[in-house]
């Protein structure tokens, strides 16, 4: 009996080890997954509780009861990967011994490295989105909140699903029109690249957005501290931007064990073959979704086509078969802009974001790149795929692969 | 394709400024882009930022970040921005003779 060990249960980890139970239970070998959380964070959803649109109860569910039988669930921290000796020790003292890892750790935000965040004001009047207990806690800010100026600021790249803070910027817009306290709201968007977005196209498309949506959007603002105490976000080159109220991405890194197992970069992303997803240094691991240093978006969806890769590459690895070069950085995201519409955007490591029609092309019934009340329906059903579909490793009418087909070359 | 000319050498520059073929670069060429971009003569501070840069680009096949020149290279953040300012993750990876650095995702 040959051991397959995958460390994270989150997204990635749990769709690979559904993926794989079936075809290995047939060749003698033993999945195990390893996690510290009982439970599942449908992270897509934390961008909506802010506004009251979904609740802590709507974001979680038990990690047990989205796993095949068959599949060895085993509940503890992880301590340290020894990759040179195949083995990975866990925080209650157990050894696990594998002959294939897949490191599926995610990523996390870190607050703590930047000076100043963490002290006077944090979760007072400075907030993060990308934890159930920030995002709870801001929306009991907003339900009382009489107005002044909201800075939605994003520390440094990357960052787990780099459209979530545009879609908040979109959806206070509509909430403060909807609390009829818009006029007496200043939205500023922070961010440390030279548009709104990371690709040219989609860069112009979204910046448009933002200025038809009164939201002054500054470019190119590497946050240095945050002074709490006088309401301040400073760059490293000293410029200030005031603030009544600071939404914040900070920094996003890999996972602690990753660090501690001196197998990261400097943010604690894995070193990773960023076509074929295997490990670049040990072939019989491979790694997946946001905890790989690969260039494509830190989400779900870029989780979820990587894993046709990872699932094809791991059979070859073991019938000692080369490996695929198959991935290509595909990633599908919604983008909610708010008043019940919404935008799409598919892209991958070499075409980036274009207008066009998805996934028929001529015929949608998705817009890319276009609002539509469509994409925003399409954003709130994919609650029930990802529980009821993506999860369970089965698949989606969608290509793994990006396609052409249906998208427009913007002039 | 533009060309920039360093000592009567005519010199292949992309659109943003950045060589188009690595080899080409030297310590002149680095002190030309330097002037170009506002950051002035170049001394030993800068230049202790450059090799950083460049030797870190020989091991590892990518552009450093500034927290990569932080961690590793042990300059601190505020002093890589008094070198090179606005915009120093580009601009030093220019005078360096690297491409732009991958931008994020």
């Amino acid at each position: 009996m040959k051991n397959l060990l995958i460390l994270g249960a989150g997204t990635a980890g749990t769709m690979m080890a559904n993926k794989l139970a079936p075809e290995l239970e047939s060749r003698d070998w033993k999945i195990t997954l390893v996690d510290q959380d009982e439970t599942h964070y449908y992270q897509p959803g934390f961008l909506f509780i802010p506004f009251g649109i979904y609740s802590r109860e709507d974001v979680i569910k038990r990690k047990r009861d989205y796993i095949r039988p068959g599949v060895e669930l085993v509940m503890s921290a992880i301590e340290k990967i020894h990759p040179e000796e195949n083995r990975v020790a866990l925080a209650n003292g157990q050894t696990l011994s594998y002959d294939a890892l897949i490191i599926a750790t995610g990523s996390d935000i870190s607050p703590e490295e930047t000076e100043g965040l963490t002290g006077e004001g944090w979760q007072r009047n400075i907030f993060d989105f990308y934890t159930v207990d920030g995002a709870v806690k801001l929306a009991a800010f907003l339900k009382d909140w009489k107005g002044g100026k909201m800075v939605m600021s994003v520390t440094e790249m990357p960052i787990k699903c780099p459209v979530a803070p545009l879609e908040f910027v979109f959806l206070a817009d509509w909430f403060f029109t909807e609390q009829g306290i818009r006029d007496k709201v200043e939205i500023e968007y922070v961010t440390p690249l030279p548009g709104a977005f990371t690709k040219p196209v989609a860069s112009r498309y979204l910046g448009d957005f933002l200025e038809k949506k009164n939201i002054k959007l500054t470019t190119d603002f590497d946050t240095g501290s945050v002074d709490g105490a006088r309401n301040k976000l400073i760059s490293y080159d000293e410029t200030e931007i005031d603030y009544d109220l600071l939404v914040i991405v900070p920094t996003v890194m890999g996972a602690e064990v990753i660090g501690r197992s001196g197998m990261g970069d400097e943010l604690r992303f894995v070193p990773t073959h960023d076509r074929t997803l295997q490990h670049k240094e040990y072939e019989n691991i491979f790694v997946i979704g946001d905890a790989a240093n690969i260039p494509a978006s830190k989400a779900g969806s870029v989780a979820h086509f990587a894993a046709d890769t990872v699932y094809d590459n791991f059979l070859r690895y073991i019938e000692g078969r080369p490996l695929l070069e198959s991935f290509d950085g595909h990633a599908n995201c919604f983008i909610e802009s708010g008043f019940g519409k919404g935008l799409l955007i598919d892209f991958s490591y070499d075409v980036e974001p274009l207008p066009g029609k998805f996934p028929l092309p001529g015929i949608g019934p998705y817009s890319l790149l276009e609002e539509s009340k469509m994409n925003h329906w399409g954003k709130m059903m994919f609650r029930w795929i990802y529980w009821n579909v993506l999860l369970k490793g089965a698949e989606l009418p969608i290509e793994a692969q990006m396609s052409m087909a249906g998208k427009r070359r913007a002039s | 394709m533009t060309t920039m000319t360093v000592k009567d050498r005519s010199i292949e520059v992309n659109e943003e400024g950045f060589l188009v073929n690595p080899d080409d670069w030297n310590e002149e060429i680095a002190q030309e882009i330097a002037t170009r971009e506002d950051v002035g003569e170049l001394k030993e501070e800068h230049w202790k930022v450059i090799r950083f840069m460049r030797d870190d680009f020989q091991a590892n096949g990518k552009v450093p970040t500034i927290r990569r020149m932080k961690k590793t290279g042990g300059v601190p953040v505020k002093d890589i921005y008094r070198l090179f300012p606005k915009g120093p993750a580009k601009k030093a990876a220019k005078i360096a003779g690297l491409s732009k650095p991958e931008g994020c995702v």
